[in-house]
């Protein structure tokens, strides 16, 4: 199995958490051909959630429009120094990968 | 003929226009910069802000560099002298090129890791030039490794050890490397890039005498390529820039790149190294 590594960054400003997530991830259409001329199945990431102290707080739906290795900014309210932050995603092969960190200050 | 006066201040209005346009394309000065490149900065510089997929490599190279590989079965921390002890990274790429007497040679980030790959670790040296640079859905291990090094070195100034006679040697062939004419189109790199102000198409070309052009030609290396998603070194560029020419492409990891190196990054000694580039 492929090893897909994440790198996550939270760090909090305020009372706002900015959080950055870069994603190793194919990201396949299902679109394009390799040299032999055989299309290339498609692998994309369905389905992105991220976690706050084992609490979900975001959801998002993916789909082929989405670069290889995406890179997700978002920003949550309500998370602390040292809470925890879980970012997980599935793909349409069933593909699983997740990565952890802890807020630090921004 | 009202239709005609109208038709000739229309015609005048569109060649002042033209004139005005051409203008500041024809004639930005050294050292400013056009309204194009700097909405290339502002979204390199967001790139940058917002999270570089080149970071991914960066974990995979800090990998490849602290696990024991190879056939040898040792780790580059444990065997690698980048120049500041053995598997001391941090600040190690912005003082290459730079002199190992181990190996004889001056040697850049890349060439002195594929050097410890293959002299510690047991690695052949063709199995590792025979890809040596990314493509598709492949990336060697020596570009992830570079990438974790350069990224080590990021915010500290370039400082190139010029004072060393076999650096000095090396950075003047450089210089002629870069003033040789040759190939099909009797080129050499100065037809481009030795002078100020100069352009292809709506590409600023650096010159790489000075210390702001060769500083503009080592940023940005290691860099992530959107054009399919590519992790690529400074030493790909500089074989690519062989192609471009329509020179014989040069060795992998050979003493000519090493020159070439050695001669813009020492141009840019003195300047901030920012980390790892992002390219559209």
């Amino acid at each position: 199995m492929a090893s897909y590594p994440i790198r996550i960054r939270a760090l909090l400003k305020g009372d706002v958490t900015s959080i950055t997530a870069i994603v190793s991830h194919p990201m396949e259409t299902g679109l394009r051909k390799d040299d032999a001329g055989k299309t290339i199945p498609p692998q994309y990431i369905q389905v992105l959630t991220v976690e706050l102290n084992g609490k979900k707080v975001m959801e998002s739906h993916l789909n082929t429009a989405v670069s290889t290795n995406p890179v997700f900014n978002f920003k949550i309210k309500g998370a602390k120094l040292g809470d925890k932050i879980v970012v997980n995603w599935v793909d349409n092969t069933g593909e699983k990968g997740s990565g952890e960190t802890t807020v630090i200050p921004g | 003929m009202k239709y005609r006066i109208a038709m000739a201040a229309i015609l005048a209005l569109t060649m002042q226009a033209a004139s005005a346009q051409d203008k500041p394309a024809a004639a930005v000065p050294a050292g400013q910069k056009d309204a194009t490149t700097l909405e290339f900065e502002k979204f390199r510089t967001q790139m940058e802000q917002e999270g570089n997929p080149a970071e991914l490599f960066e974990l995979q190279g800090e990998e490849f560099w602290k696990a024991k590989r190879g056939p040898k079965n040792v780790a580059l921390t444990a065997s690698c002298d980048l120049g500041l002890g053995v598997g001391v990274v941090k600040g190690a790429y912005v003082q290459m090129p730079r002199y190992f007497a181990d190996a004889g040679k001056v040697m850049d980030a890349e060439r002195r890791i594929v050097w410890c790959m293959v002299e510690k670790q047991g690695y052949k040296f063709d199995d590792l030039a025979r890809r040596p640079f990314a493509g598709d859905n492949y990336t060697p291990e020596q570009t992830s490794l570079v990438t974790y090094v350069a990224a080590q070195s990021a915010n500290m100034k370039f400082a190139v050890p010029l004072k060393d006679p076999h650096v000095r040697e090396v950075y003047e062939i450089g210089k002629e490397v870069v003033a040789y004419r040759a190939g099909p189109y009797d080129f050499s790199c100065n037809t481009c890039h030795g002078a100020d102000g100069k352009r292809i198409r709506m590409q600023n070309l650096p010159n790489l005498g000075t210390p702001q052009g060769a500083l503009s030609a080592v940023l940005g290396w290691p860099g992530y390529r959107m054009t399919g998603s590519v992790m690529l070194t400074h030493q790909w560029r500089m074989s690519d820039c062989f192609r471009q020419q329509r020179f014989p492409q040069p060795k992998y990891a050979s003493d000519t790149i090493t020159a070439l190196l050695t001669y813009m990054t020492a141009n840019a000694n003195g300047h901030m190294y920012k980390g790892l580039g992002i390219k559209r």
